[in-house]
């Protein structure tokens, strides 16, 4: 009988406790964010999808050489370029840069890879879309559009 | 499998299947529970269907090609699977990664323990049905992985390690911001401590369940904090220590009940163990650069290495041959969570249906970890 009216204390005593924690906890301000209404700052060193930087003084304002380094190091294949040469332009000229991001995992090797420090990661975190091909970025048009 | 469930059974017993997507088996876990009543008699779980042939993805591409793959195979654990991958390949080709790195890759794969340890804590809650702490934990869970986010650049899959070295180096606000989390994870544990750890209901859910034994430990070779909880004091990071491990002081928890309660507790002290190497690294941090110089291309010599790391659950070794080419010719990665999982039939039957989520919950289960 002792016994089971001191398991009734404990067990009140620590109801007491818990809900005693979970009021001063509501008065403590609110952490959570109201995502669609409000979003928080993306931290510059996030790693979203890559694109290729746009540079103003190069005259395809990428600093692409199409060399194919990012293509040959990807793990998972998800990059696809091409370059051909043009009159009167020295080196290669980038016609096509497709990035497949339904296969990449963001691990970065291209970036680092890139011997003109030509691709950087966007801050991108938003990817809705109802089918795959829409996860196909064109780099190039991207960066073209990009004023 | 589909054969056992039509089996007759005696006119008591019946069989229940739990999972694959269960909310208590933390993934696509399937246990074949024979019953008895309420009571399980013999609980079969079933393993594969989160397979992705990691070990030969491995063997088919040269071994750069392996480093975003190690952090898909626990989710939680991510930078921990990092360092062993980059580990085993540095072992084997002799090279040696910055100091710097080496105390960086250790205080990152501490936050990474501490995170996973948080959702464990929530989800064990959780799954005995209280709801509330695992809000409490997601908060303190949410500021160590938006540091974590500013220097990796990714919340949960990190592909932050490389060999020689680390992708990007630390700043004067990380070490800030982490001090802070520090201080402040200190100053909650005393919270969870009287929310959860004296909770009367959650005391009598988790004591004397399950009966780990060091010698079902050695039988199956159980480690991490399941095996702590036996009174064995075996934690990767002291018995074969790596990386910049043994500059620090830090201690092994251990217990010798052997029930889901010690396993909470061992688990639940070793946040704070975790806290305490964060601080005396960032004490110790030393300055230089963060990637060795190394050769554009790195060969691997023909032979084997073996490196072993501590994850949060238990011990995890990657065994790489090499056959001098780039592609690794056999690897072998051995998983915790593998060997944790095998001790439940013996330890669950007989037991309560609910007791078995506590149990499952106490051992701290990643699905993917296991089929990989």
């Amino acid at each position: 009988m002792k016994e089971y009216f001191a398991l009734i204390f404990t067990g009140g005593k620590s109801l007491i406790v818990g809900m005693m924690i979970t009021l001063r906890e509501f008065f403590r301000p609110i952490v959570t964010v109201q995502y669609p209404r409000e979003t928080l700052p993306v931290s510059p060193n996030f790693r979203g999808h890559t694109i290729l930087i746009r540079d103003e003084e190069k005259e395809f304002k990428h600093r692409c050489i199409s060399c194919k380094m990012c293509q040959r190091e990807c793990p998972s294949g998800c990059i696809d370029l091409a370059g051909e040469k043009r009159e009167g332009v020295k080196g290669m000229v980038l016609v096509k840069y497709h990035l497949d991001f339904t296969k990449c995992s963001l691990c970065g090797t291209c970036v680092e890879v890139c011997p003109t420090d030509a691709l950087d990661f966007s801050d991108e975190y938003r990817h809705v879309g109802f089918t795959r091909e829409e996860f196909h970025y064109d780099l190039l048009a991207k960066v073209e559009e990009k004023e | 499998m589909s054969t056992d469930t039509v089996t007759p059974l005696d006119e008591h017993r019946y069989v229940l299947n739990m999972g694959p997507q269960h909310p208590s088996t933390h993934g696509v876990l399937r246990v074949i529970l024979e019953m008895e009543g309420e009571y399980v008699m013999n609980p079969q779980p079933v393993l594969g269907y989160g397979h992705r042939m990691h070990e030969k993805m491995a063997e088919s591409r040269s071994w750069p090609n392996f480093l975003p793959n190690a952090a898909r195979m626990d989710y939680l654990a991510a930078l921990i699977y990092n360092h062993g991958y980059v580990g085993v390949i540095e072992r084997l080709a002799g090279i040696e990664a910055t100091p710097r790195a080496e105390y960086i890759r250790v205080i990152t794969s501490e936050m990474n323990r501490l995170q996973s340890h948080l959702l464990w804590l929530g989800v064990l809650v959780l799954d005995l049905g209280a709801f509330t702490p695992i809000m409490y934990t997601f908060e303190d869970r949410e500021k160590l992985i938006d540091i974590l986010e500013d220097v990796t650049g990714s919340r949960l899959t990190y592909c932050y390690m490389r060999v020689g070295g680390v992708v990007r180096d630390i700043d004067d606000k990380f070490i800030s911001r982490t001090r802070e989390y520090i201080d402040w994870q200190r100053s909650r544990m005393p919270m969870y401590e009287n929310l959860v750890t004296g909770n009367i209901i959650f005391r009598k859910r988790v004591e004397d369940i399950g009966e780990f034994t060091p010698d079902l430990a050695r039988r199956y070779g159980l480690t991490g904090p399941c095996l702590r909880a036996t009174g064995i004091p075996y934690d990767i990071r002291r018995a074969e220590p790596y990386s910049v491990y043994p500059e620090f002081d830090f201690d092994i928890p251990t217990e010798t009940a052997g029930d889901c309660m010690a396993a909470y507790k061992v688990r639940f002290r070793e946040i704070e163990q975790s806290l305490r190497i964060l601080e005396q690294a960032l004490d110790k941090l030393p300055d230089g650069p963060v990637m060795a110089k190394l050769p554009k291309k790195i060969k691997l010599p023909a032979g084997d290495a073996t490196y072993t790391v501590e994850s949060p659950r238990g011990e995890l070794l990657y065994h790489l041959t090499a056959d001098g080419s780039d592609v690794p010719y056999r690897m072998k990665i051995r998983v915790p969570s593998f060997s944790n999982l095998s001790v439940l039939p013996e330890i669950c039957s007989g037991m309560l249906l609910s007791d078995l989520c506590a149990c499952m919950g106490s051992l701290d289960l990643v699905i993917p970890e296991i089929d990989r």
